[in-house]
């Protein structure tokens, strides 16, 4: 085959002109912006948090996204409504000496056809030796006011002065539900006090929704002048949340996606550099020298090519560890062979071509030739080898963590997916759990794929694609 | 040859990997069998002291018989265990055992390799002969759409994961349309007359996966070596004598196309098996690959190694039959 180089002119026309290569590019290009957004915009905390269930307590369970929402294929349901100190209006009355309340209300305007899930009062008091009081009180759409919740904080063991308290109320305490059972006669049919959720948005009249505008009043009463409401909130748990919806573990899946995509790069390029570069040398090495240096080399890079290599991978992350660089090394070994072969036959026709055998009749040493006059030569096919084997690793990686063996610490597509899995979110009908992770994982394959076959196919017209 | 060798190298490296740990596990099994012993049997010490001095001593004891003193390295460890390993002698899985409650790993593993068998190689067959007839086909088209649609499912299939397909189909299969069931382990038992069909039905899913995901780029590649041979002379002077062009297509090009396209299937059998063992993890299809999958969840180790050997071997196996059927159509080539 003959090698010539084309004109770099001429390339970018040649490859702007292919169909499949610019798809490919237009792929990869909204993907490194993707990636840009995921490490520019979203908090770094949300990625290091990925695995902490804490940190998502405030998100639903397993939600679909929100734009399905549409109220088109059925009932509208309830959007997952997070509220925080920054959404209350805070009023503060002083009604005696060293009594004080504080009125955190939320507004919340209620246009669904069903019932939110549950609902939480999260609330973070600082105060002195006499505990606060928290009471909430609801005002319905209708002018009825339900008090749901009465109870006095803990009160200070050590009779410090310096007490700190977060906690939940959630809308299955016992205490919600005891309000709420004397709240029973107001409706017309009978209600269920253990689903404060759906009595509290009931019309009272009849069995259905109560639609418009409630006022959740969460008020403190403090009894030192020191006493601080630091944190109040509602939290109305929804069946859909944001833009890709949350898992079983209440996390939210757009930003696992958002973060899966640098990884993804970086793993999927890292090998197949790595692979790629490992195998040139290999190759190389093994075509020039040829003879017995070449059988021995090439024994050695056979026995790679066929060890088979995901029941290795797992032995390999068992019992050493599952690092991603540790996985991005791994996944180098089984992949730096199917390159070192492609560079070897090319090397050994190129070893006959007159400029090399002029330096070597000049006295090169063969390092030299190597790596001035060989290498060189083949690094545009470089370029085009190591974009095609991009979607193998990417693959590779995703196997592994879908099999539980990725690296814990981070959110990898595959991780998602086995997560999916292990939940059985196929046979339950959670379906964005499954699509966007694979979808991604394909995307990004598929754009690697469609550059390298054009690069190749510009670069190399004679060579085969097998 | 190469093969042998391959094998070899697989054992080395899963004993070097994990000859550690097994040493952990089977001191630990000792350990707790003396203790075990001792707690059980009748014998009287006078004092702690004494007794812990009967412990270590049945415990030297039985290292040396089973040849713990020495490092898991050394040679006649090394090769013992390369010996035990070759023939499945791997002691107890601790979480798992057979239908008639055998926790031996040899037992657990050969309890479920014929429905690995029987879901592989049905469908490796299927997408096999798919292909033979799809790839001629088209490679008779170059350009028309069926022939673009056979190259974009190629594309396709290599950069989609087959179990994640494999989840989808549980979704729109199970889920949407309750057509088959989402958890392919059959529910009869397997004594039980109706279990063939029973499992035949369970397999149904996960076997239209393998194969929606496989015969795409399968037939692309017979079609890509097909269409080489169609430009040959010698077709040419075939279609010049009035043979018909169906006999030349299948048989003639075929025929002579075969040799790279077996190549090739020996070579890509790696990464799709690989996919495959995570596709019966996604059906909970019975066999070996859903083994290794909760054997991975737990961290049964002893199971892991033997189940990592077996897979190697099926691998190797399929590689020397296709090396046999290479050899079938070029007989130029002699292969061991």
């Amino acid at each position: 085959m003959t090698n010539q180089i084309v004109p770099h002119s001429d390339f970018l026309r040649e490859f702007s002109q292919s169909k499949s290569g610019m798809a490919g590019v237009i792929i990869l290009l909204s993907l490194t912006i993707i990636m840009l957004y995921a490490i520019l915009a979203i908090p770094l905390e949300s990625f290091r948090q990925w695995n902490n269930p804490n940190y998502w307590i405030n998100y639903p369970k397993a939600a679909a996204p929100q734009w399905t929402n549409t109220g088109l294929f059925g009932p509208k349901v309830f959007e997952h409504l997070i509220m925080t100190l920054d959404d209350a209006s805070i009023t503060k009355i002083v009604i005696a000496d060293n009594i004080r309340t504080e009125v955190h209300s939320y507004a919340v305007d209620f246009s669904y056809d069903s019932y939110p899930n549950d609902f939480m009062i999260p609330y973070s008091v600082k105060y002195g030796q006499i505990p606060p009081v928290l009471q909430v009180d609801i005002i319905r759409p209708d002018g009825i006011e339900f008090r749901i919740y009465y109870s006095s904080l803990p009160s200070s063991l050590a009779k410090s002065n310096e007490n700190q308290f977060s906690s939940r109320i959630f809308s299955t305490d016992p205490i919600i539900a005891e309000y709420l059972r004397q709240l029973n006669d107001s409706f017309r049919y009978a209600q269920d006090s253990s689903k404060p959720q759906v009595m509290i948005f009931s019309d009272i009249q009849e069995n259905k929704v109560l639609k418009g505008k409630y006022l959740i009043k969460e008020t403190f009463y403090l009894f030192n002048d020191s006493d601080t409401v630091q944190e109040s909130g509602l939290i109305l748990g929804g069946r859909v949340y944001g833009l890709m919806g949350t898992d079983e573990l209440r996390r939210d899946l757009a930003i696992g996606i958002l973060w899966g995509a640098p990884i993804a790069l970086f793993i999927g390029l890292s090998v197949s550099i790595g692979s790629v570069v490992i195998g040139l040398i290999y190759g190389v090495m093994a075509g020039y020298k040829g003879n017995r240096t070449d059988d021995g080399l090439m024994l050695i890079n056979d026995i790679f090519y066929t060890l088979p290599a995901l029941p290795l991978l797992v032995i390999m992350s068992v019992t050493l560890g599952r690092s991603i660089f540790l996985i991005t090394g791994f996944l180098v070994i089984f992949g730096w062979a199917g390159a070192a072969k492609v560079t070897r036959s090319l090397a050994m026709k190129m070893k006959n071509l007159q400029y090399v055998e002029a330096a070597k009749l000049m006295g090169q040493s063969d390092i030299k030739i190597i790596f001035k006059h060989i290498i060189p030569q083949l690094l545009p096919l470089t370029f085009a080898s190591i974009a095609i084997s991009v979607p193998a690793a990417i693959l590779g990686e995703a196997a592994l963590s879908f099999l539980g063996l990725g690296d814990p610490s981070i959110p990898t597509w595959g991780q998602i997916l086995h997560e999916a899995n292990s939940a059985s979110a196929a046979s339950r009908g959670l379906w964005w759990w499954i699509m966007p992770p694979g979808v991604m994982i394909a995307l990004t394959g598929l754009s690697f794929i469609l550059i390298g076959n054009t690069l190749d196919s510009i670069l190399n017209p004679k060579a085969r694609k097998f | 040859m190469n093969i042998v060798i391959v094998l070899f190298v697989t054992l080395v490296m899963t004993i070097g990997l994990s000859g550690e740990t097994m040493d952990k596990i089977l001191k630990n099994t000792v350990n707790v069998d003396i203790v075990a012993q001792v707690n059980e049997g009748h014998i009287k010490f006078d004092s702690v002291q004494d007794r812990q001095k009967y412990l270590d001593s049945q415990k030297d004891l039985q290292y040396k018989s089973l040849g713990l003193n020495e490092p898991w390295y050394s040679p006649t460890r090394f090769f013992n265990t390369l010996f035990k390993v070759a023939i499945l002698d791997l002691g107890n899985s601790h979480f798992f055992t057979t239908n008639s409650g055998s926790s031996s790993v040899r037992d657990i593993v050969i309890e479920r390799i014929p429905n690995t068998l029987l879901l592989f190689a049905t469908s490796t067959i299927v997408i096999i002969i798919i292909g033979l007839f799809l790839g001629p086909f088209v490679a008779n088209k170059v350009g028309s759409i069926w022939d673009r649609m056979t190259s974009a499912l190629a594309v396709f299939s290599t950069s989609f994961p087959t179990w994640w397909i494999g989840m989808l189909m549980i979704y729109l299969f199970a889920f949407t349309y309750h057509i088959f069931p989402a958890r392919s382990t059959p529910l009869t038992s397997p004594s039980d007359v109706s279990y063939i069909g029973d499992l035949l039905y369970h397999m149904t899913l996960p076997f239209i996966t393998l194969i929606l995901v496989g015969f795409g780029s399968w037939a692309y590649i017979v079609r890509y070596f097909v269409e080489g041979v169609l430009s040959e002379d010698y077709i040419t002077s075939k279609r010049a004598i009035g043979i018909s062009k169906r006999k030349i297509l299948y048989s003639h090009a075929l025929k002579n196309a075969a040799s790279p396209i077996v190549t090739i299937i020996a070579l890509s059998l790696a990464g799709s098996f690989g996919g495959s063992i995570i596709v019966e993890a996604v059906f909970d299809w019975p066999g070996i690959g859903k083994l290794y999958y909760d054997a991975i969840g737990v961290s049964d180790v002893p199971l892991i190694i033997g189940l990592t050997y077996v897979f190697t071997l099926i691998f190797v196996i399929s590689v020397f039959i296709m090396n046999l059927f290479y050899a079938f159509f070029d007989p130029r080539i002699k292969t061991a």
